[in-house]
């Protein structure tokens, strides 16, 4: 080997000692790297007690309302297998929308209530003019349409 | 075999580099630009407003190019001071020196305008997630490897200390990438790679592809530009540098 060689092949190992110690690291570290809970973990007790923490989810259609005060809301964070009931008092990010992803902080009350103090909006990665998302949805609504009339019976 | 060789390491002297160097810069400066008005002319005015974020959304043209190749940049600055190491060559040590500055621009403006586009979609400058956090340690990454060339007084070992560091960093780079599949974050996942069919109406895409293709080239021109500089300033004793100064 020549020396050139020998100090290239150095670097590559290293570089590769370096990416097994980062993984290793990185799979320790996991679960204190998530930004968010979902609405299973929380059912299933995996969330820090007596702390804040950020839970995130679906607003489930359906479930928002607004109290007198017009400030304080309820909805119902879902994740499509469990459901946490959140209440909110302050204003509500533009992009907040039912059947939309949001991440709310605070903390969990005793009745099982998610009180935050704080809500962010999650937007998803799709980009399109309103024509066509619209249109995106009539085919989706159409589609179940057909699928539903085409129910053979017997 | 042989002849190509011999090609390929005469620009490995900072002599020959120099005037090729400066014969490529007005290329690339000149592609950056056309992209750069042609890819901002389709963001700004051709692309269609989307349907849920309506006009906030184009900072995307600006955002994801610059953390595109914030990335990048980063890998090439490392690519080129492994082969510093591995040759013992001197041009690829300046080639690394000369991209650090731009790869932390490009870091600066994909945060910058992350802050910008989150408190309009979010509800927030800044979270503590992993994508934005990894690219936070992305930028002291950069500041780091320049500081610590700037530091050393011996160019030699600065050079070589300030590769190994940019080398070590390249771990945090796939880390970046993958944040938002790995880890639950705010944000969202990529809209364009390299597996699955883009996320996104084709003018958005193609104005987005222009204003990356566009930072590439004002990226090359600019590194071009700097190695310059900074092979007239380590060889300001050789005779053909003093020419090129004019002294």
């Amino acid at each position: 080997m020549t020396p050139r060689q020998k100090r290239f092949s150095m670097i590559g190992l290293g570089l590769a000692a370096l990416g097994i110690a980062a993984a290793l690291v990185l799979n320790a570290f996991n679960s204190n790297l998530v930004f968010f809970f979902t609405p299973t973990q929380v059912a299933n007790g995996e969330v820090p007690k007596g702390q804040s923490f950020r839970i995130g989810g679906m607003v489930e259609a359906g479930t928002l309302t607004r109290e007198n005060d017009g400030l304080t809301v309820h909805f119902v964070m879902s994740d499509t297998v469990k459901r946490v009931p959140v209440t909110y008092k302050g204003i509500l990010p533009d992009l907040f929308k039912e059947g939309k992803g949001a991440v709310a902080q605070g903390r969990l009350s005793s009745e099982g209530t998610f009180v935050a103090s704080e809500v962010l909006a999650k937007h998803d990665e799709n980009y399109m003019p309103p024509e066509a998302a619209e249109a995106m949805a009539k085919a989706k609504a159409a589609g179940k349409q057909s699928s539903d009339t085409l129910v053979v019976t017997p | 075999m042989s002849e190509s060789r011999a090609t390929w390491t005469k620009y490995s002297s900072p002599q020959a580099f120099y005037p090729l160097a400066g014969k490529l810069i007005p290329w690339f400066a000149g592609l950056a630009m056309i992209c750069l008005a042609a890819g901002l002319y389709i963001g700004f005015l051709v692309a269609p407003t989307d349907f849920q974020q309506g006009d906030s959304y184009r900072i995307i043209f600006v955002h994801v190019p610059a953390a595109w190749m914030s990335m990048f940049l980063y890998v090439v600055m490392a690519g080129w001071a492994a082969v510093g190491l591995g040759l013992k060559a001197r041009p690829s040590f300046m080639m690394a020196q000369a991209i650090a500055p731009t790869g932390a621009l490009f870091t600066f403006l994909a945060l910058f305008t992350g802050a910008f586009w989150g408190k309009p979609t979010w509800g927030a400058w800044w979270v503590w997630d992993a994508r934005l956090t990894s690219e936070l340690i992305l930028l002291f990454q950069y500041a780091g490897v320049m500081l610590l060339h700037a530091s050393i007084d011996d160019l030699r070992r600065a050079d070589r200390a300030s590769a190994v560091l940019a080398l070590v960093g390249v771990v945090n780079v796939p880390i970046i990438y993958f944040s938002v599949r790995w880890w639950n974050t705010l944000h969202q996942g990529a809209s364009v790679s390299m597996t699955a069919a883009p996320k996104m109406a084709a003018t958005m895409l193609s104005a987005m592809g222009i204003m990356a293709l566009g930072f590439w080239m004002y990226s090359a021109a600019v590194a071009l530009m700097r190695v310059r500089c900074i092979i007239l300033e380590r060889e300001r004793q050789a005779s053909w540098a003093q020419i090129e100064r004019g002294a």
